[in-house]
């Protein structure tokens, strides 16, 4: 069985967000880190490894120095790591940097692919979902619980305030959450190993199938309207309604008056 | 000379760090308080490897350097002295040896399950006669057949009642010098615990590294098997003082790690406590206390880190390892009480920290070789 991670280095926001002027993200002022949510990806992943022998590879891409989750990740115990960078490659947005991962994962054999649902510096939860439609795969968001059965994974996944249980055959993909489980330290020996590895680096040359009019900053429909630290979300409004005529009545009412229809 | 560390002790450190915050911090009162070993901390520490770090893989060990070993029970004993020391005493006075010393059925049979942490090692020279007169060595071995008998304590003994086998240095023989003295020769010897013949005496109450398991053992016509003589016969007060050599550095990283988390706490504290309407590190006298306290961390560390180094590539490095211990010790003694001082009343109190911290530097400049020793040995080199 193989599995591929595809995770990203980030700034950690633990501390709070620092912006540059221009109100993106000051990248240097803040500690590299690797995104929590991928790391329970990994942490998955190697629990398959424990359990199956699978093998992992880590993909990442971004700049020379996001070498560094690579080697952690290998000195957890994932077995290959792959570096995308390019300079072509830079100012990605979702749809430019769901492209070239999914440019990236078709040079490789997968049976699973897990992702973060999202990452703590964009926070969009849009990439691990768009490089599934990339290659033409299902995709099981949110996932809490990772199972294995034959050629099918089956997921628990996180809902509001419930849960789905989800199976698809493979290859699929799925993304993770932090709350999957708790990620294992490193090992002093890993690391020593994953320093003594290669890491496979490619470029914009070795993306397969991708046009270069969907990568890097030209690629990228998105534009950044304002950038904010995460407002936390309000409680919400509960009501209780005798039938299901009414509710439906009631929030096509509430729409209406948001102007969302 | 770069004194800029490479990718992966940096990450190693990270790795040492977030897992003493995490794992070991909490702990660390109720260790110091209740005297209770800390056994799921050395179980974690089993998991991830830290009980073999400088240790070859295929013998269970890690493969790491000694540096990435002395960070690992520096930053352990920037949060806890006792965890610290139990790495320590466990990897440099019981792993190293039987590495250095031991024969490949030896290494099989004790280091493999040492170095993986599944067995966890403590070393015995010092007696109520003999600390840094190992002549005063009142534990004898004798052959007999297939194996050796051994009668006589030890006293002061880290892990002591906690772990699973020990290197005890015996004298197997007297001779006679030129000038008449008579001169005990030592042997080194691994005993396993449950040896018929060998009991624990008194559980030491102690000022710092309280959780340590610190213990006497005691050898009544204990056998030991033949095959487990460490060495030659003989070669017991060579190995023993090699042996310490290692473990110096490993005293060294720890004093150094309890003086870094003295500091680092004391640096927390005065930005936060105010008097006379500022914070207490507006004032120049602290700012220049703690200016003198991360200079000699600094300064600390640097030795430490050089006699690491220095074990990785040397045969001997015993003036390095006495260096890097005296300086650190006593760094780590000046800062710890500096940080009381500057805590004031709150210092004295237990739920700050800095006090236990100031209790568990006392014991770096004592064992495995007090400051004078190491003094000795610096000198002794010079003077030679």
């Amino acid at each position: 069985m193989k599995v591929v991670v595809c995770v990203k280095q980030v700034p950690d926001t633990k501390g709070g967000v620092k912006f540059k002027p221009d109100g993106t993200l000051d990248r240097a002022a803040m500690l590299a880190i690797m995104n929590p949510d991928d790391k329970a990806g990994l942490e998955a992943a190697l629990r398959l490894k424990d359990q199956y022998g699978a093998e992992v590879t880590v993909v990442t891409m971004g700049l020379p120095k996001a070498d560094a989750v690579l080697r952690e990740a290998m000195a957890m115990g994932a077995d290959n790591g792959v570096l995308v960078t390019d300079r072509v490659l830079g100012g990605a947005d979702t749809w430019a940097t769901s492209t070239t991962i999914a440019g990236a994962l078709r040079n490789l054999d997968y049976d699973l692919i897990i992702t973060g649902r999202q990452a703590i510096d964009g926070d969009t939860a849009q990439v691990g979902p768009q490089i599934s439609e990339h290659l033409g795969i299902p995709v099981i968001s949110y996932a809490e619980e990772i199972k294995i059965d034959g050629e099918y994974v089956e997921v628990k996944r996180q809902f509001e305030d419930r849960y789905h249980i989800v199976k698809a055959k493979m290859p699929c993909l799925v993304t993770a959450l932090a709350e999957l489980n708790e990620p294992r330290y490193m090992t002093p020996g890993g690391i020593f190993d994953a320093f003594a590895k290669e890491v496979t680096v490619w470029g914009r040359k070795d993306l397969k199938d991708v046009d270069d009019s969907n990568i890097g900053l030209k690629g990228s429909p998105t534009v950044i309207a304002k950038a904010s630290d995460k407002v936390k979300k309000g409680a919400g409004e509960k009501v209780v309604l005798d039938s299901a005529d009414e509710c439906a009545d009631y929030i096509l009412g509430k729409l209406d008056e948001k102007h969302v229809i | 000379m770069d004194f800029q560390l490479d990718q992966q002790h940096e990450m190693a450190r990270s790795l040492f760090r977030e897992f003493a915050e995490k794992e070991v911090k909490p702990h660390a009162i109720d260790v110091d308080e209740t005297e209770v070993f800390p056994r799921e901390t050395v179980e974690k520490m089993e998991k991830y490897g830290f009980m073999g770090i400088p240790i070859p893989k295929e013998y269970g060990g890690q493969g790491c350097d000694p540096l990435t070993y002395a960070m690992c029970v520096e930053e352990l004993a920037k949060v806890c002295g006792t965890t610290a020391v139990i790495v320590s005493a466990h990897t440099s006075l019981c792993c190293d040896p039987i590495m250095n010393y031991g024969t490949e059925e030896q290494k099989q049979k004790f280091l493999v399950p040492l170095a993986k942490g599944e067995k966890l090692g403590a070393f015995g020279l010092t007696e109520p006669g003999a600390g840094t007169d190992a002549q005063g060595v009142q534990t004898k071995a004798v052959l007999d057949g297939d194996s050796y008998i051994l009668n006589g304590s030890k006293c002061f003994i880290t892990n002591g009642k906690e772990a699973d086998v020990y290197i005890i240095i015996a004298y197997t023989d007297i001779q006679i010098d030129a000038r008449g003295r008579k001169n005990k020769i030592f042997s080194a010897f691994i005993v396993e615990k449950n040896t018929p013949g060998f009991t624990f005496g008194t559980k030491e109450n102690k000022m710092g590294i309280r959780g340590s398991s610190t213990y006497e053992l005691i050898f009544q016509d204990c056998r030991i098997p033949k095959e487990n003589l460490l060495g030659k016969e003989g070669q017991g007060f060579k190995i023993a003082m090699h042996t310490l050599d290692g473990g110096r550095i490993g005293i060294a990283a720890q004093a150094l790690g309890i003086a870094e988390g003295a500091l680092d706490r004391t640096v927390a504290y005065v930005k936060e406590r105010k008097q006379f309407g500022r914070s207490i590190g507006q004032f120049q006298n602290t700012q220049f206390q703690i200016a003198d306290m991360a200079t000699k961390c600094e300064a600390a560390k640097l030795l430490v880190y050089e006699a690491a180094e220095a074990k990785s590539k040397k045969d001997r490095f015993s003036v390095e390892a006495a260096r890097a211990k005296l300086y650190a010790a006593e760094v780590a003694m000046e800062v710890t009480t500096k940080a009381v001082q500057l805590h004031g009343g709150y210092g004295y109190i237990r739920e700050y920290e800095v006090e236990r911290m100031m209790r568990d530097a006392k014991i770096t400049e004592i064992y495995e070789g007090t400051s004078e020793v190491q003094r000795m040995v610096i000198s002794g080199a010079l003077l030679k």
